[in-house]
């Protein structure tokens, strides 16, 4: 049942070098810089985004991901989740509003899965980058690289699946979409979602916990995922895997790696889904198929490299 | 410079690295597969080695998987290793990727 968790709203990303990453993420990625605080951090966004930012950028000693925040729809909704998330037990923090520039009041959490998580209500509304909001045209002109959409998801490895599904399904609102089941029945791999999108926040099993497997950014077509992946050629910039398609979600991927190491993933297509359909299983067995659909087989890389 | 030798101990391969590549990539250039290749970021930590001898330069590490400890013992990860000299290097059994860095981090 929805709580009032609305969507995906930022990531916050460690990088070893703030240049090099701004050029990956803005003239690979073709996010756009929407301002800079005196922390150091860059703020970016993807140009169909209407708020100010989906992706902070911090430099420090080694990489990963800080926190991932959602949106909520309004103040009456995060007051009502911050009770639900201290009268569930978890320590809530809450960070002022200013605290990221043009966003409002935060309060942030952890799950038993190792990684911090934040809730909050208000950022600058700038509305979609280079086109007007009435009579729009259909792009804007000026984009750099693969012109990323969208911040999508974020993938995440963990311990502690099921306390952390218990979090995400039962305080906040999400739903189970996709999952991958062992034979003794126990789940490895937790796909949920707040929106008809397989996903707005996955979760692998993972004995270390608070692991960043990847932040996802969406783009239109397939041809649009194969122009990523000249660029990444022409660029010479580290690739994981692909073009190909994923058996969960039936997404058409392709990953590789910020200049932090860092993994970053460009995808279009992917099911839909409604809060009464039932999740989509895949088989432990299956796992290969699961993840790449065409080789039909585990990638070592994929399993284990991490920030 | 004009391109050092590097000898991996642990399996016995030789190539050549040119002046600015790292010792990662002249090996994925050479073909040869023989130190693990995760992320060629210096993030992940799989591609760690130990320089037995020779000079070299190194990019930004994660802290993570290479204290200030292991840097001094030669501890570092290819991806982010910059040939001066010839180098001798050692890598872990294919598979172990992780296991210093856990311990590391004890
Ligand atoms: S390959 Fe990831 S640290 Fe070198
Ligand atoms: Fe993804």
């Amino acid at each position: 049942m929805r709580k009032g968790v609305m969507r995906p709203g930022h990531v916050q990303i460690r990088v070893l070098d703030l240049d090099e990453a701004l050029k990956h993420y803005k003239d690979l990625l073709g996010l756009i810089e929407t301002d800079r605080d005196e922390q150091g951090r860059v703020y970016l966004k993807a140009w169909t985004e209407v708020d100010k930012f989906s992706v902070v950028l911090r430099e420090a000693e080694e990489p990963g991901m800080d926190v991932m925040a959602f949106k909520v729809v309004d103040e009456a909704a995060l007051l009502q989740l911050e009770q639900d998330l201290v009268a569930y037990g978890l320590q809530v923090e809450k960070i002022p509003a200013g605290e990221l520039k043009d966003c409002g009041r935060r309060i942030r959490f952890s799950t038993p899965s190792g990684h911090d998580f934040e809730l909050f209500a208000d950022k600058l509304y700038t509305g979609k980058w280079g086109v007007t909001e009435v009579n729009p045209e259909a792009w804007p002109r000026g984009l750099q690289g693969m012109k990323a959409v969208r911040f999508d998801h974020c993938l995440l490895y963990g311990p502690e699946l099921a306390a952390t599904y218990d979090i995400f399904v039962n305080v906040l609102g999400f739903h189970l979409a996709e999952q991958v089941l062992d034979p003794e029945g126990t789940r490895i791999a937790q796909f949920l979602t707040v929106s008809m999108k397989e996903h707005d926040i996955a979760f692998i099993h993972h004995d270390e916990p608070g692991k960043f497997h990847h932040a996802s950014f969406f783009l239109e077509t397939w041809e649009d995922v194969l122009r990523a992946a000249d660029l990444i050629t022409m660029t010479d910039t580290s690739i994981d895997i692909g073009p190909t398609r994923h058996g969960l979600t039936h997404g058409k991927t392709i990953y590789f790696f910020d200049p932090s190491g860092n993994r970053n993933e460009v995808f279009c297509g992917g099911d839909y889904t409604y809060p009464d359909h039932k999740p989509v299983t895949w088989q432990a067995e299956q796992l290969g198929k699961a993840i790449f659909y065409h080789d039909r087989q585990l990638n070592e890389r994929f399993l284990t490299v991490l920030t | 410079m004009a391109g050092v030798q590097v000898f991996n101990r642990t399996t016995g391969d030789r190539f050549s690295c040119e002046e600015g590549q790292s010792v990662l990539k002249a090996m994925e250039h050479s073909g040869l597969r023989c130190v693990p290749v995760g992320c060629r970021g210096g993030g992940c930590g799989f591609c760690k080695v130990t320089v037995l001898n020779g000079e070299f330069q190194c990019g930004k590490m994660s802290k993570v998987h290479v204290s200030p400890e292991c840097r001094k013992r030669g501890e570092v990860l290819a991806c982010r290793v910059y040939p001066l000299t010839d180098l001798t290097i050692e890598c872990r059994p294919q598979g172990a990727a992780d296991s210093t860095t856990e311990q590391q981090q004890k």
